[in-house]
């Protein structure tokens, strides 16, 4: 059904663009015709032979050294022949060939203007100034720059959930691990804190223990998978943080999972 | 007089404290090996007659209004000591001879001997104000020794408070319980440490510890740290608390000194740790930690240095507690063999022994004697399974085990009273944590009382 559909239109779009292309190529040749024709037609054949012209004006500009700290200065110097009025901007109208020294606050491309009876020549040169930059506090940019955003990291690494006074990680939740270590792979500069959590039956002390154990397991399934073990930090909160706090089976499962956040 | 449901008794009158004594330790020998699993013999029912006693309400020295409230917080308080103290049989006050003595010669001893009171002994006194002080003159007479009645004679003066007039009761409680009760100390003047839960478990949710008297009374907050603090424990001698905070790297030990009001050093480090549990010598603390990723049984010197580890276990071993009898030996959880059971083991990690072989067991709590160890227990758990998670108590020796605890939702955390004859526990009717109340029984499970209101969880009863 689907087959017989789409090939209909897709042969019916090909005809017209065939017969489209072959009339547009028809009226190119028809034009081009004409215009061939009229140039033909109208050669200049008397024109006067021109005068002399005078010397076309020359300009060099060089700068002594081309890149210096902020604060230092810098030599131009400058070299006109045939030129009736010389300016470089931002200095102004200067003699023909001349010395200056500049201490520009930033880079500055220095452009020389000749002008004479024969025309304009220009030339420029680029002085770079080297402006320190306060350095960053390396918490900062990882903090900010490098994590990304909260919920980029949520979509692409997910809680993992575990069975009833259980630690060992679930198919699904080993597929969801590989799934989160190649996100982390692309994202070396991310950090994460792992937290085990536990449904709020049994003891609370060993429910630490069993929360330390989830977590565990969860970093251990990114380190198989390639993950540096310094990148992930594991908290147990046992049956401390409960997620929702029904008496039912399915509020315990949301309760009994490794959740993954940002270590900022 | 068989107005308690006990299997075994023995009809024997009781007059001085050291047959009570002989009788004790007796009846604690005696285990009959036919007896049934669920029939141990705790502190109270060992077999001994409760002692009956009839307790007079003071009489006023002086008609002033104070002194009146006073009399009345110290009657009240008097009366629950000994009431719950678990070896009297108190005479109701409906049956008591109208008056109140306050002195020996104000005395008629055949109206407290003779039915309807029937008792054996009377508890009676004064009080009343005195040069600005509260003074009560406190007595106990044998009401069968017509010639040489008097067993106690006592006199307390202190600042008139309300709170004063408690302490002076629980200390004449503690004296006739003392003189009454086989020689072993009372506990009216004994804490009780717990956690107090605020906010809500899914969002804000913090956890101070608190103090109270072990009647619930003078509930307060001694940590301040607006986090998740749990498992507190205090030190032998009542100076220090133990506790297992939460912070940015998970659980970690605190001490706080409660000579000093405030917190000191505790640097065990590295990874999660938690549930504290003092020798009795104080110098040493067992404590579970997971420096590797595996919660294990470790030990370390009272200032957070030296901690070795004694278990070696992959797994989670938590919860352990010293028998504080003779401190050789640390009673643990561990679930090495699936679900979490019930271990003991010598203090340096040998000769590991599994006591409970089913179920989920967790919280033990070894008992001062050194004969007993009180757990949870949720015998077939799972879920779906009957039952829930109970109190019991086993007997170490014989591993023989009785529950204390039925169908009331789930109980958790008991903590032995220094006398033996209590338990302090958490019990949430409906299983949720911010019902949880903490409880006080005897230990054969009678006299069952709450002692605080919802969110009061892993009561510790302090050494003495």
């Amino acid at each position: 059904m689907t087959h017989s559909h789409s090939s209909q239109p897709k042969s019916f779009l090909t005809r017209s663009l065939r017969s489209a292309l072959f009339l547009a190529l028809a009226l190119g040749a028809v034009s081009g015709c004409h215009k061939n024709a009229a140039n033909s037609a109208n050669p200049d054949i008397n024109a006067p032979t021109p005068a002399p012209l005078p010397p076309m004006p020359t300009a060099s500009l060089s700068a002594d050294p081309l890149a210096i700290d902020l604060g230092q200065s810098v030599v131009l110097n400058w070299r006109t022949t045939d030129a009736t009025n010389v300016s470089i901007e931002g200095l102004g109208t200067v003699n023909p060939n001349g010395t200056q020294t500049v201490s520009p606050t930033a880079s500055t491309n220095f452009h020389i203007v000749a002008k004479g009876d024969g025309g304009t020549t220009e030339a420029s040169i680029r002085v770079t100034v080297r402006i320190p930059i306060a350095p960053v506090a390396p918490a900062d940019t990882t903090a900010t720059a490098d994590m990304g955003s909260e919920s980029v990291f949520h979509d692409n690494v997910q809680d993992l959930y575990f069975d009833y006074d259980s630690y060992e990680l679930r198919a699904d939740a080993q597929a969801s691990a590989v799934k989160s270590a190649s996100f982390l792979v692309a994202h070396p500069d991310i950090r994460i804190v792992v937290g085990g959590y536990c449904d709020d039956r049994g003891s609370a002390e060993y429910n630490l223990a069993l929360g330390e154990n989830r977590a565990n397991a969860a970093k251990t399934a990114l380190v198989n998978a390639g993950i540096a073990p310094a990148r992930i930090r594991v908290v147990s909160y046992g049956k401390e943080k409960q997620f929702c706090t029904d008496e039912s089976e399915s509020c315990w499962q949301q309760n009994r999972r490794a959740q993954f956040s940002l270590d900022r | 007089m068989d107005r308690t449901p006990r299997k075994l008794r023995t009809h024997v009158t009781l007059s001085r404290s050291a047959i009570a004594v002989l009788l004790l330790a007796l009846a604690t020998l005696f285990v009959p090996p036919d007896r049934a699993q669920d029939n141990i013999l705790t502190g109270t029912s060992s077999g001994v007659t409760t002692i009956r006693i009839a307790v007079a309400d003071f009489k006023p020295l002086a008609a002033d209004p104070q002194t009146a409230a006073f009399r009345q917080t110290f009657d009240a308080t008097l009366y629950a000591d000994l009431a719950s103290a678990g070896i009297f049989d108190i005479v109701s006050k409906s049956l008591m001879p109208p008056g109140s003595p306050g002195a020996p010669a104000e005395v008629q001893l055949q109206s407290y001997s003779n039915a309807p009171a029937s008792a054996a002994m009377l508890v009676f006194g004064s009080l009343g104000q005195a040069g600005g002080k509260l003074v009560a003159n406190g007595f106990l007479f044998d009401v069968k020794n017509l010639q040489y009645p008097q067993v106690i004679a006592k006199k307390y003066s202190e600042v008139p408070s309300e709170d004063s007039a408690r302490q002076i009761a629980h200390r004449f409680a503690d004296e006739v319980i003392y003189r009454l009760g086989g020689g072993i100390p009372g506990i009216a003047e004994t804490k009780i440490y717990y956690v107090q839960m605020t906010g809500n478990l899914t969002s804000d949710v913090s956890k101070e510890i608190w103090q109270m008297d072990y009647d619930g009374a003078n509930q307060r907050p001694i940590t301040h740290l607006g986090a998740i603090s749990i498992s507190p424990r205090v030190s032998p001698d009542n100076t220090r608390l133990a506790f297992a905070s939460l912070g940015r790297y998970g659980f970690q030990l605190k001490m706080y000194s409660l000579l000093l009001d405030r917190y000191v050093a505790f640097p065990i480090g590295n990874g999660s740790t938690e549930s504290p549990a003092w020798a009795p010598s104080g110098n040493e603390l067992a404590y579970a930690s997971a420096p590797n990723g595996s919660f294990e049984i470790w030990v370390a010197d009272s200032n957070g240095n030296l901690g070795r580890r004694i278990t070696s276990f992959r797994g989670g071993n938590v919860s352990p507690t010293y028998n504080p009898k003779t401190g050789a030996q640390i009673a643990f959880v561990s679930d090495r063999t699936g679900l979490p059971q019930l271990y003991i083991m010598n203090s340096d990690g040998s000769s590991v022994q599994q006591m409970t072989d089913g179920g989920y067991a967790s919280s033990p709590s070894w008992s001062p004697n050194g004969q007993f160890l009180a757990f949870a227990w949720d015998r077939k758990y799972g879920p779906g399974a009957p039952g829930g998670q109970d109190i019991y108590v086993m007997e170490v020796a014989t591993r023989k085990w009785t529950q204390l605890t039925h169908d009331g939702g789930r109980c958790d955390f008991p903590s032995w009273s220094p006398d033996n004859r209590h338990i302090v526990y958490a019990n949430s009717s409906d299983g949720r944590a911010n019902h949880m109340r903490i409880w006080t029984m005897l230990t054969d499970g009678t006299q069952r009382r709450p002692l605080t209101g919802p969110g009061a969880d892993m009561p510790n009863w302090s050494w003495k």
